[in-house]
């Protein structure tokens, strides 16, 4: 079953105001249990309204929204129990850290879960190992720490509540190198424990690439495509084209089949991209000596 | 080529506000650096490398604790002067709405142009060139809370340009924004540099930005430890990545290729040449 169901999903700010605008239009999707999506599209493409009806933040102006098969907006469903299901970190979530120690922070979530204080402790020192806090950071002011650590105790928080789904938006903005891979495999590894759900919004085609196993593309306030890696830098034409920015490498395979070599564009990491020019040699070479 | 700034053996350290008894931590250590006239420089490093903090110096935000850094001449301990540092050298920081002050944007603009005193027909004509040079004349009557990011990073650019400054020092203005908003940025300081020969100093994240410069300056614990034009920086894959930085893809994919036992070269860090090298790799094998 899916966990999330999206169904002709619209929303419109502003109503009857010269501002009005409807940020997403007729959306329909569903995403499977236990994937990581990586979900791109440029400013204003409605990326972010879209994540935010998912934990009922925003209500739609038309439209169903089902998680775990349970419509959020209905009569019997407390949204307050969707918050739990489904977690959200927004963008620069260290701006929203407020705790005296880094300890009570990430415990605010699960607290109000009112689990009991064994099972709170527990959730919070397996959470903050996940992401690379040492114990003896716990008791510190989160104020203290470096930008990237407090980024990575607002993260803790919310997973710490252990939801099905986490949305994460754009987790990695403002991060150094180091820090961005740092926080991406830290994902990646919180995925691969609990098996939950995981969207990830972001603005890097390179970082998508690597690790999601589906990418939802959105477009002026409609999805423009939601399919495994390979199958979404296969357009990468029509990607450039709607404005957003395919991997360096990916340019440079669509530039040489428009050159005339025939070879395959949905290249799109370094390693794969070795690995197609091997085997394209590989074919080429075999096939001249069957000529020869 | 003349020195518009001059960093000499510059050290500095912030004081650690938490815990009194332990020793300040140091963040640059004993740095050295000129930037030329015209010159378009990009500092590289990872967060608490220090390169923001050298920025800093460059228009007396900071000032040396030993060391000293001047502009066109001008040592920037000298506290009278700080008008004049300030006009000769303008700073565009990382997040564009803490940079925005007035509700128009160019009144946003003319902003530092009054404070500076500046005549009113002077000042409509800087205000305009300034919005032009950005790109951004046609947004003037616009609230900037309307704008993009880019768009308000181009704008506090426009309230820089207006002071004619000789020298823009920007800390990851790109930071915060998307791929269209980066593009336009960066283009925007690539034809101040070419067009009006202002000296820009980028500080960033972005290889490929980085890789646009005419010189990179590469910073790891409060040290300068490379200095060089972008091909040759980037062409030391390995140590690059053992400090926690990136090359662009097509380098990356050229030191993995060379890795595999193909002949290429490293100091390729643009699509164009890539294409053309692996054409080359691919035809080889054809003949």
């Amino acid at each position: 079953m899916s966990i999330i169901k999206i169904e002709n999903l619209t929303y419109t700010y502003s109503i009857g105001t010269p501002f009005e605008k409807t940020a997403v239009n007729n959306v329909n999707l569903e995403i499977e249990e236990g994937e990581l999506v990586g979900i791109i599209g440029h400013t204003g493409s409605g990326k972010s309204t879209l994540i935010q009806h998912l934990n009922g933040l925003v209500k739609p102006t038309s439209g169903n929204i089902y998680i775990d098969g349970q419509n959020i907006w209905s009569k019997d469903c407390k949204i307050r129990d969707i918050r739990f299901k489904v977690g959200l970190v927004f963008q620069y979530p260290e701006y929203q850290i407020f705790e005296e120690t880094v300890y009570k922070d990430i415990a605010f979530g699960p607290k109000n879960m009112r689990l009991p204080d064994d099972e709170i402790d527990r959730r919070i020192r397996t959470t903050a190992k996940l992401v690379g806090l040492k114990e003896d950071i716990l008791q510190k002011s989160p104020f203290e720490l470096s930008g990237g650590q407090k980024r990575r105790v607002a993260i803790a928080g919310v997973m710490a509540m252990q939801p099905k789904v986490l949305i994460l938006d754009e987790p990695t903005a403002g991060l150094d190198p180091k820090g961005r891979d740092l926080i991406l495999n830290q994902i990646k590894e919180y995925h691969r424990q609990t098996k939950s759900t995981v969207l990830l919004v972001s603005h890097s085609m390179e970082d998508v690439a690597k690790f999601a196993s589906k990418i939802l593309v959105m477009n002026r306030s409609e999805i423009f495509c939601y399919d495994t890696p390979p199958n979404v830098f296969k357009r990468a034409d029509e990607l450039t084209a709607i404005g957003l920015s395919v991997p360096q490498i990916t340019r440079v395979f669509c530039r040489l089949k428009q050159l005339g070599v025939d070879i395959r564009t949905d290249v799109y990491t370094t390693e794969f991209a070795v690995k197609t020019i091997s085997e394209y040699l590989a074919a080429h070479n075999s096939t001249e000596s069957e000529v020869q | 080529m003349e020195n518009i700034i001059s960093v000499r053996n510059v050290e500095f350290s912030y004081a650690n506000d938490f815990d009194d008894n332990s020793s300040p931590k140091q963040i640059l250590k004993n740095v050295s650096l000129d930037i030329k006239k015209g010159e378009f420089v990009a500092i590289l490093g990872h967060n608490g490398s220090g390169k923001s903090t050298i920025a800093k110096h460059m228009n007396a935000v900071l000032t040396p604790q030993s060391g000293t850094v001047t502009v066109e001449g001008i040592d920037t301990t000298e506290e009278d002067k700080l008008f004049d540092i300030r006009q000769h050298v303008g700073m565009v920081f990382q997040n564009p709405d803490n940079q925005i002050v007035a509700t128009i944007v160019e009144e946003d603009v003319a902003f530092a142009l009054e404070n500076m005193g500046v005549e009113p027909v002077e000042m409509r004509k800087r205000v305009d060139d300034a919005l032009k040079s950005v790109g951004m004349f046609e947004y003037k009557d616009h609230s900037p809370h309307q704008l993009s990011g880019g768009q308000k990073q181009r704008v506090a650019i426009a309230g820089i340009i207006a002071m004619r400054p000789d020298c823009i020092v920007l800390d990851e203005p790109t930071a915060m924004l998307d791929p269209n908003g980066r593009k336009e940025v960066l283009k925007t300081i690539r034809q101040l540099n070419k067009d009006f020969g202002i000296t820009i100093v980028l500080i960033t994240h972005y290889m490929e930005e980085a890789a646009q410069a005419d010189r990179i300056v590469v910073m790891d614990d409060g040290k300068i430890i490379m200095d060089d034009i972008p091909s040759n920086i980037f062409s030391n894959v390995q140590k690059m990545k053992e400090i926690g930085l990136d090359v662009p893809q097509v380098t990356e994919l050229m030191y993995l290729l060379g890795k595999n036992g193909f002949d290429t070269d490293t100091h390729i860090i643009f699509e164009e040449d890539c294409t053309k090298a692996l054409l080359d790799i691919l035809k080889i094998t054809h003949n």
